[in-house]
């Protein structure tokens, strides 16, 4: 029998512009996470003792961000010297995955207390810092079939038949809904602001969301991955698809993912351990499924994650009242909603990546957040949210409102 | 015409002669309205000239910051602070940014603020004036530069050639200032600066900072360099070796330096302002200017100094006993060009007191710290004597022989002959009262105390100590020779002990006391030196050594029978527990053999296996805390005690004082400033339970119950 584990609470910080000039560029990644975990502790009076483990999704792992983050964060956030502390890296997925670790943890009845969540400062450590064989290793790129991810969103389009007017216009609603549910206070019972050592604000809302892009103006933007896979990476993505004549290029910075700084953190814990500390259950996770798809095309793992972790939960799509379909790019979750048939009304309701930006490592986290809050707000019960990632990964992670 | 005078010469070069309201240019509201008017003109008038030389009208280029501002500046205007800090930082960055060479033409002094605007031109050309200091001060009053200094010498001069000046506050002479790359060049006058200015300016029309050019590499290089993440990894520990953790000024400006290697110029000027303003309402930061800036600007301008009395010289001092104090006081005073007569009862024994001068001038000549002739003038104003006649026409006459109040009187009728008209008869003792030693001789208006401290070439204080005799002119002539050997004077009226025996007694006899109730000795010292002491009670107990404290408390008895008082060292435990370990185990100190600690030949020293044997009792576990506050309270106390019984009249003499002389944490500002920050009614509250759990000695002085009472601060 395995012991229930809930979720008590879930908290982010803004997404800051992952450029320079992004608000959050000045802030260490270790200070997002300690100031989360301040936060946390302040907010529940946390005994940080009883905490067993603190696991951080952060997909480039190397610098100021490197190390097991997790466990330098705990001990500058001054938590017990107890807790231990996990960095890991499931590409895009890690906190996803580092939520779904923390609810096993727990179900396993090994641990009662843990706080799982994701981290990236992409302004101060780059993509790709950290290396990587499948790009930089020419034997296993050519044996695997290697392509940039823009790649493959494109030729997700170029298969689906996604125009450029289609993906832009996503993009354009993406903005929309984000702009709206900031402009409601939708996102404010995760968002807790990023403050500086003297208490001062640095930023405390999500400043990524760009409320007057329109399909005019995003017409204007260059297709960014033309170039790149003009060299080679055509050809290597089409000789997987030979059906195909070519590629169509449609994707560009504005109907991808926004580069952005952010963290998030989940409180979880079993019902004993929440009562004692007097916690009040928010949700659970009730299923998490990885599964892999065509590396190449790389992108399309949202939908059998999904199927699987549905079958794992005993449940059918149409249990699920809201969907968080990670916007890695435009054609990734509008050809989820193709190959499931789920209504776009369930989808993304409060925008999503390419409005609010995509702290890999802290992503997942941050859906499960955000829909839980949604699932509470429109007085729901189950949320879905699934996500691509590297090498074709999929991750699709079922939460019940409590 | 004050402000900052804009001119254009017929070179097209505008120069900015910065010539604010009072003595010196410094940063306040007022230099923010010139800066911002200055640079608006320059940047809308810019295509009329060539290049700006920024000048002063004043002695010195610029005095940084304005103190008084700083220390106004309380619990709740941070956010203020911190945007009006942003907006100083914009005009300097405009300014270096301006798209025609800007110029600091450095006349004099250019310090804190005054070096971080030189910094934010394009070049800096300073006049070769030895007096002239150039650097950032600001870590010795617990603040960082937060006008770009850190940031920009970290990208001019790399990180490693950075810390040093930013951590020890140095301030340079301005023939260092170029070695060490705060400025570009040398010139030799007024004129010559301009010429070289105005060289520079027609050379690069198009001044840009080198850190603003795309592909710029840092000297040394950035934290990719292994060479550089080393300083940063190795650097912070180094630092907490140094500070105990209790500066935060010196943390937050390597933490600042480091970071800004991570970001560009401006994101990293913006978190060197957020850490300024963290350290701007820190206590350490207020203490450390009160202290260190204003009570001991007051000190050295004379505060405890009669004021009517002309300045004086000394000429040639005499200096009787050539052992350890006096060889140091016949090298600072020949180091400040005084002729010095060293007697001792031995040719042999006053040769040997010079030959420590001539030690301290080989070192310095091997570090290229002085030159051949100088050591030799400096050796040549010291003459070794044996005879008493040698002292004739000395102005000052420094007693230094060991403590015995009969050898010391009959020293004073034999010598005092010899003094010139008027002349100043001083005593090096640091415990004998001065109204008994003048007793011996005739003139005792003319007779002071003059305690050194040791190291005296090290030691910055000097503790002069008045009897009810001495006249005006007496003390104002010892405290003009205080300064003419660069010694910070404190005044203190005569007592058993003065002030820093005294209270440097209780700082040993606690640790002690720890000791005797059963506290393992190394925590003892340990925790000492965590609370900011420079050494633990009981390692300095073994320096001026058990022997040491013995002879003088059986001095004590002497003279409480003769003048039938009872000093109240009599019942110290430093004394007890010294007596034993000389009595019972032959354990006079370190000189002697060793003390609480043996001291191998090759290795460090370690406690005496025995001491714990005599004492250690592993059940005893006091909290830390109470440890390190008995050690401070204890001399915080004795210093109350000395204030209430009128030892001094400005509680400043204690302040400086116990830092200086003693070695009381300068973070904390002294031993008043201790209780102000701590908070007047905490502290009776803090000294109410140490005195319920260790008894008498934590009585609360009636002199505190008074002004906690009145809430009136030691000020």
């Amino acid at each position: 029998m395995s012991t229930p584990a809930f979720i008590y609470d879930a908290i982010r910080t803004p997404r800051g512009k992952g450029k320079k000039d992004g608000s959050l560029h000045e802030v260490k990644p270790i200070s997002l996470l300690t100031g989360l975990l301040k936060s946390l502790q302040e907010k529940h009076d946390l005994d940080t003792s009883k905490v067993d483990d603190l696991v951080i999704g952060c997909v480039t792992p190397v610098g100021e961000q490197g190390s097991n983050i997790a466990k330098t964060a705990v001990l500058a956030a001054g938590w017990d010297d107890k807790v231990a502390g996990m960095q890991m890296d499931r590409f895009c997925a890690s906190s996803l995955e580092t939520s779904a670790i923390a609810t096993m943890k727990i179900m396993s009845g090994w641990e009662n207390i843990v706080v799982a969540g994701g981290l990236e400062s992409m302004s101060r450590i780059p993509l790709g810092s950290n290396g990587a064989p499948w790009a930089e290793d020419p034997q296993t790129a050519m044996d695997t079939g290697f392509v940039p991810q823009g790649i493959g969103a494109d030729l997700i389009a170029t298969i689906e038949g996604f125009s450029r007017e289609d993906v832009d216009a996503f993009a354009v609603s993406s903005q929309k809904k984000a702009h709206s549910a900031q402009e409601n206070g939708y996102f404010d019972n995760s968002v807790v602001p990023v403050k500086d050592e003297n208490g001062f604000t640095i930023l405390d809302k999500d400043e990524f969301i760009r409320p007057n892009t329109t399909v005019e103006n995003l017409a204007k933007l260059n297709p960014s991955f033309e170039f790149v896979g003009s060299l080679g990476f055509n050809a290597v993505a089409l000789s997987k698809y030979p059906h195909l004549p070519a590629i169509n290029h449609v994707h560009h910075a504005g109907n991808s993912s926004g580069i952005v700084d952010g963290a998030c953190l989940l409180l979880f814990g079993n019902e004993k351990a929440g009562k004692d500390m007097g916690l009040t259950p928010r949700g659970r996770i009730v299923s998490s499924s990885v599964t892999s798809t065509e590396p190449t095309i790389m992108l399309t793992g949202p939908a059998p994650a999904t199927y699987k972790a549905l079958e794992v939960a005993g449940l059918t799509l149409d249990d699920i009242d809201l969907f968080e379909v990670n916007e890695a790019f435009a054609s990734v979750t509008m050809r989820f909603q193709k190959e499931t048939g789920v209504p776009w009304e369930k989808i993304n309701v409060n925008g999503g990546s390419i409005a609010l930006g995509h702290p890999l490592g802290a992503t997942g986290g941050i859906l499960i957040g955000t829909v839980l809050d949604e699932l509470e707000r429109q007085n729901l019960r189950y949320g879905l949210c699934t996500m691509c990632a590297g090498g074709g990964i999929g991750i699709a992670t079922i939460v019940e409102r409590i | 015409m004050t402000g900052f005078i804009y001119e254009k010469n017929e070179q097209d070069i505008v120069t900015i002669t910065m010539d604010m309201e009072g003595p010196v240019n410094t940063m306040n509201e007022k230099y923010m309205e010139l800066m911002a008017e200055t640079i608006e003109r320059l940047e809308s008038e810019k295509d009329s000239f060539k290049g700006v030389i920024i000048a002063s009208a004043k002695k010195t280029f610029f005095a940084g910051g304005d103190l008084n501002n700083l220390l106004a500046i309380n619990k709740g205007d941070e956010e203020e602070f911190f945007k009006a800090n942003e907006i100083n930082k914009q005009y300097l960055r405009r300014l270096e940014k301006l798209g025609k060479p800007v110029v600091a033409a450095i006349n004099g002094a250019a310090l804190g603020g005054g070096c971080e605007i030189c910094l934010a031109c394009n070049y800096r050309v300073a006049i070769n004036d030895p007096k002239s200091q150039i650097g950032m001060p600001e870590v010795s009053l617990g603040l960082l530069p937060g006008a770009g200094g850190v940031v920009r010498t970290v990208r001019m001069l790399g990180l490693q050639n950075a810390l040093p000046l930013l951590l020890e506050g140095k301030r340079l002479k301005p023939e260092r200032a170029l070695k060490a790359g705060l400025i570009d060049e040398l010139a030799d006058d007024a004129n010559d600066m301009i010429e070289k200015a105005v060289k520079y300016i027609n050379a690069n029309p198009e001044a840009v900072q080198p850190f603003d050019v795309d592909g710029y590499k840092i000297p040394g290089g950035d934290l990719k360099n292994p060479n550089v993440l080393q300083v940063a990894m190795i650097a912070p520990s180094m630092l907490l070796k140094k500070t105990k953790d209790l500066m935060p000024a010196p943390k937050k400006i390597l933490s600042v330096a480091v970071e800004s290697l991570r970001v560009d110029v401006d994101t990293a000027l913006r978190i060197e302002s957020r850490g300024f303003t963290s350290l701007i309402t820190s206590d350490v930061a207020k203490n450390m200017i009160t202290t260190f800036f204003f009570q001991l600007n007051e000190l050295n301008a004379g505060g405890s100094r009669p004021k009517e009395i002309e300045k004086t010289k000394v000429k040639k001092v005499g200096i009787l006993g050539a052992g350890m104090m006096g060889q140091g006081i016949a090298y600072v005073s020949a180091k400040a060009g005084i002729e010095v007569i060293l007697k001792d009862i031995s040719m042999e024994a006053a040769e040997i007191g010079k030959d420590y001068s001539r030690k301290i001038c080989d070192k310095l000549v091997s570090k290229k710290r002085m030159d051949g002739a100088k050591k030799d003038a400096l050796l040549n104003l010291i003459k070794p004597v044996e005879k008493d006649e040698e002292l004739e026409g000395c102005d000052l006459i420094i007693e230094a022989v060991f403590e015995n109040i009969e050898l010391k009187k009959k020293l004073f009728k034999d010598t005092e002959k010899y003094l010139t008209k008027n002349g100043v008869y001083g005593s090096n003792t640091s415990t004998l009262p001065i109204t008994e030693l003048s007793k011996a001789v005739s003139k005792p208006e003319n007779f002071i105390g003059l305690h050194f401290f040791s190291p005296v070439e090290k030691m910055p204080l000097l503790e002069i100590i008045t009897s009810h005799k001495t006249n005006a002119q007496t003390l104002a002539k010892s405290f003009d020779y205080a300064q003419q050997i660069k010694k910070v004077p404190i005044v203190v009226n005569d007592s058993r002990g003065f002030f820093t025996s005294r209270v440097f007694g209780t700082f040993i006899d606690e640790g002690c006391k720890l000791l005797k109730e059963g506290v393992d000795p190394v925590l003892i010292d340990k925790l000492a030196r965590m609370a900011g002491m420079p050494v633990g009670p009981l390692e300095i107990h073994d320096e001026v050594s058990q022997e040491l404290s013995k002879k003088v408390a059986a001095t004590n008895r002497d003279l409480d029978k003769m003048i039938g008082q009872e000093f109240s060292d009599i019942h110290l435990s430093s004394v007890e527990v010294g007596n034993r370990m000389i009595d019972e185990f032959g354990r006079g100190g370190r000189a002697y053999g060793g003390g609480y600690y043996e001291y191998p030949e090759n290795g460090k020293k370690y406690i005496w296996p025995k001491l714990y044997e005599l004492y250690h009792n592993p059940e005893v576990n006091l909290p830390h805390q109470d440890i390190k506050d008995r050690i401070l309270f204890r001399q915080v106390i004795e210093s109350l005690k000395c204030y209430e019984e009128g030892v001094f009249e400005s509680v400043i003499n204690g302040n400086i004082g116990s830092i200086m002389g003693i070695g009381f944490p300068p973070h904390t500002g002294g031993v008043f400033q201790f209780i102000n920050t701590y908070g007047l009614n905490n502290f009776v509250k803090r000294v109410r339970e140490l005195s319920d759990k260790y008894g008498s000695d934590f009585e609360v002085p009636q002199i505190l119950l008074d002004r906690a009472e009145k809430e009136e601060l030691f000020v």
